[in-house]
């Protein structure tokens, strides 16, 4: 008990401490800015794709990481590819008659031309997506590499190899195999655990808030989208027999189905629903997540401006809430890595039910 | 759409990366990593049945050869046990046999010595007998010598009445 009061002095501490930093940062800060903090702009530019990797502003100007712009113009038909840095420091400047255009989503115009040229620049997001492949493949390789260089009868795994293993054997049998069924499950078990893993990953490294981290990829409905729509094939493309017949000639009254396919109808909805609610689901719980965490530190920069007494106190105030909603980010990016895979799992094992007689 | 935030708006850039890297990895883990710990683990699991299965057979296999080891020290025993009444047995008969072989070579030794006495005995009785008559006639030869002749009537009588004289005897 005593241990656990100190405990929380400690804590208490380390708080009022934080906050005297703020303080003594308060006064430059308070000269540097002028103009005020527009927070959805800036919660808004965190959380999306950008082509060039933003790491900090120092005395007005903006330490990003240039990334490869890769455009196909629709002048000439060509494929330009440059460094991003071209834009300039603060991104306004135009090359090559391509420009940034911050007013429709901060994406590459063509001057001259309304519609998008084809773009597939190595951005933010990419980058992230990359990063976390790596260390994706750098896992699971040390991992399958320690079986390799094993027979059954040298024991089971400990450690990190052990962490691995208990985290996919659990995701592959109490997950995968009891929803999808014995039968099938192994058709669909590499797909599902990748997507699983993915999304972990992927969740766990929007959690940094620095350069190799920060992107904010699953909430972005690219990317979900994505998952949704391979999910959506796989439900669709093996589904059985006995799936096709419960969309288009249910078990419910006649009347319900043959002259006004009633019914048919709704299932068919039911079709692109499933998958809808996968991708919408997955993307809205990654952006809450991040939203609040960014809107919680914006406070901080908010408060400031009216007062260094106020911006101390908040901001105290805030770093606990940030701390708070960090743990229980960390704890929503398993859940929704597990949800989407759980959820994946039972409708690809509702599209392959078994044939059953009516009593 | 365009006055949406980016991230509400799916992006063919992206899309086209995401598929690839996405892609990527698929193949590479679908190949490569779940296979690889998933066989391991049902590797592992049969590997540990295997072993269940084999130490309880060892166990049942240990059982019934104590079972027989028993079952075998027990009729050690019983044998052992017989042979031994039997040897028992044996002596004894042995013993006895001798025993009645010896009283009945004794009683034939002893039935054998007796007719011998009695052949002797009937032997010397005649011899006796004989002598007596002899010297009963001498006695009465020179007793009626003097009254009596030498008369074959005479001995003849005498002879009757000393084998009436035994018979009384």
């Amino acid at each position: 008990m005593r241990k656990y009061i100190l405990h929380n002095k400690r804590i208490c501490l380390g708080i009022m401490l934080l906050g005297l930093l703020f303080l003594v940062a308060a006064p430059t800060y308070a000269a540097e800015e002028k103009e005020p903090i527009d927070v959805k702009e800036a919660v808004l530019g965190h959380m999306s794709d950008a082509y060039d990797w933003h790491i900090t502003t120092w005395n007005g100007h903006h330490v990003s990481i240039p990334l490869p712009v890769i455009v196909k113009s629709q002048r000439d038909g060509k494929w330009y590819t440059f460094c991003s840095s071209r834009f300039g420091h603060d991104g306004k400047e135009v090359y090559q008659g391509f420009y940034i255009d911050p007013e429709r989503q901060g994406k590459i115009y063509e001057e001259g031309f309304e519609t998008r040229p084809w773009d597939i620049s190595i951005t933010k997001d990419v980058v992230q997506i990359w990063i976390n492949i790596f260390i994706l493949l750098a896992i699971f390789i040390t991992c399958a590499r320690w079986y390799k260089k094993r027979k059954p009868q040298d024991g089971a795994p400990g450690g990190f190899v052990g962490m691995i293993e208990v985290l996919v054997m659990s995701i592959n049998d109490d997950l995968i195999k009891a929803s999808i069924g014995e039968k099938h499950y192994r058709r669909y078990a590499p797909y599902l655990l990748t997507v699983f893993f993915f999304i972990l990953v992927t969740n766990l490294m929007g959690l940094i808030p620095i350069f190799p981290g920060g992107a904010n990829v699953t909430g972005n409905i690219t990317i979900t989208f994505l998952f949704a729509t391979i999910t959506f094939l796989f439900i669709n493309i093996f589904g059985n027999r006995e799936y096709w017949k419960e969309i288009f000639w249910p078990d419910v009254p006649v009347w319900m189905k043959c002259p006004v396919p009633l019914m048919p109808v709704i299932e068919l909805f039911g079709i692109f629903t499933k998958p809808f609610a996968l991708m919408v689901r997955l993307f809205a719980n990654m952006l809450a997540g991040h939203a609040i965490i960014l809107s919680l530190t914006c406070v901080i920069f908010i408060t400031f401006q009216v007062n260094a007494l106020v911006g101390t106190s908040l901001s105290a105030v805030s770093f606990v809430m940030i701390l708070f909603m960090d743990l229980l980010e960390l704890l929503v990016a398993f859940i929704q890595a597990y949800v989407f895979t759980m959820l994946s799992a039972v409708f690809i094992g509702m599209s392959l039910p078994e044939h059953h007689h009516k009593d | 759409m365009q006055n949406m935030p980016s991230i509400l708006t799916p992006d063919f850039g992206l899309l086209f990366w995401m598929l690839l890297a996405f892609l990527v990895v698929l193949f590479v883990l679908a190949k490569f990593a779940f296979p690889a710990i998933t066989s391991a683990v049902e590797e592992r699991k049969r590997f540990i049945d295997e072993s269940l299965q084999h130490a309880r057979e060892a166990n049942e296999k240990l059982a019934t050869i104590q079972a027989q080891s028993e079952t075998l020290l027990r009729e050690a025993r019983e044998q052992q046990a017989q042979i031994l009444k039997e040897a028992k047995q044996t002596g004894e008969n042995i013993i006895a046999e001798a025993r009645a072989k010896a009283q009945a070579e004794g009683a034939k030794d002893l039935a054998a010595a007796k007719a011998q006495i009695a052949v002797e005995t009937e032997n010397a009785l005649h011899d006796i007998r004989s002598q007596v008559a002899e010297l009963s006639l001498q006695i009465a030869e020179k007793v009626v010598r003097t009254q009596l002749g030498e008369d074959k009537a005479q001995q003849a009588y005498i002879e009757r009445l000393l084998a009436e004289q035994e018979r009384q005897s």
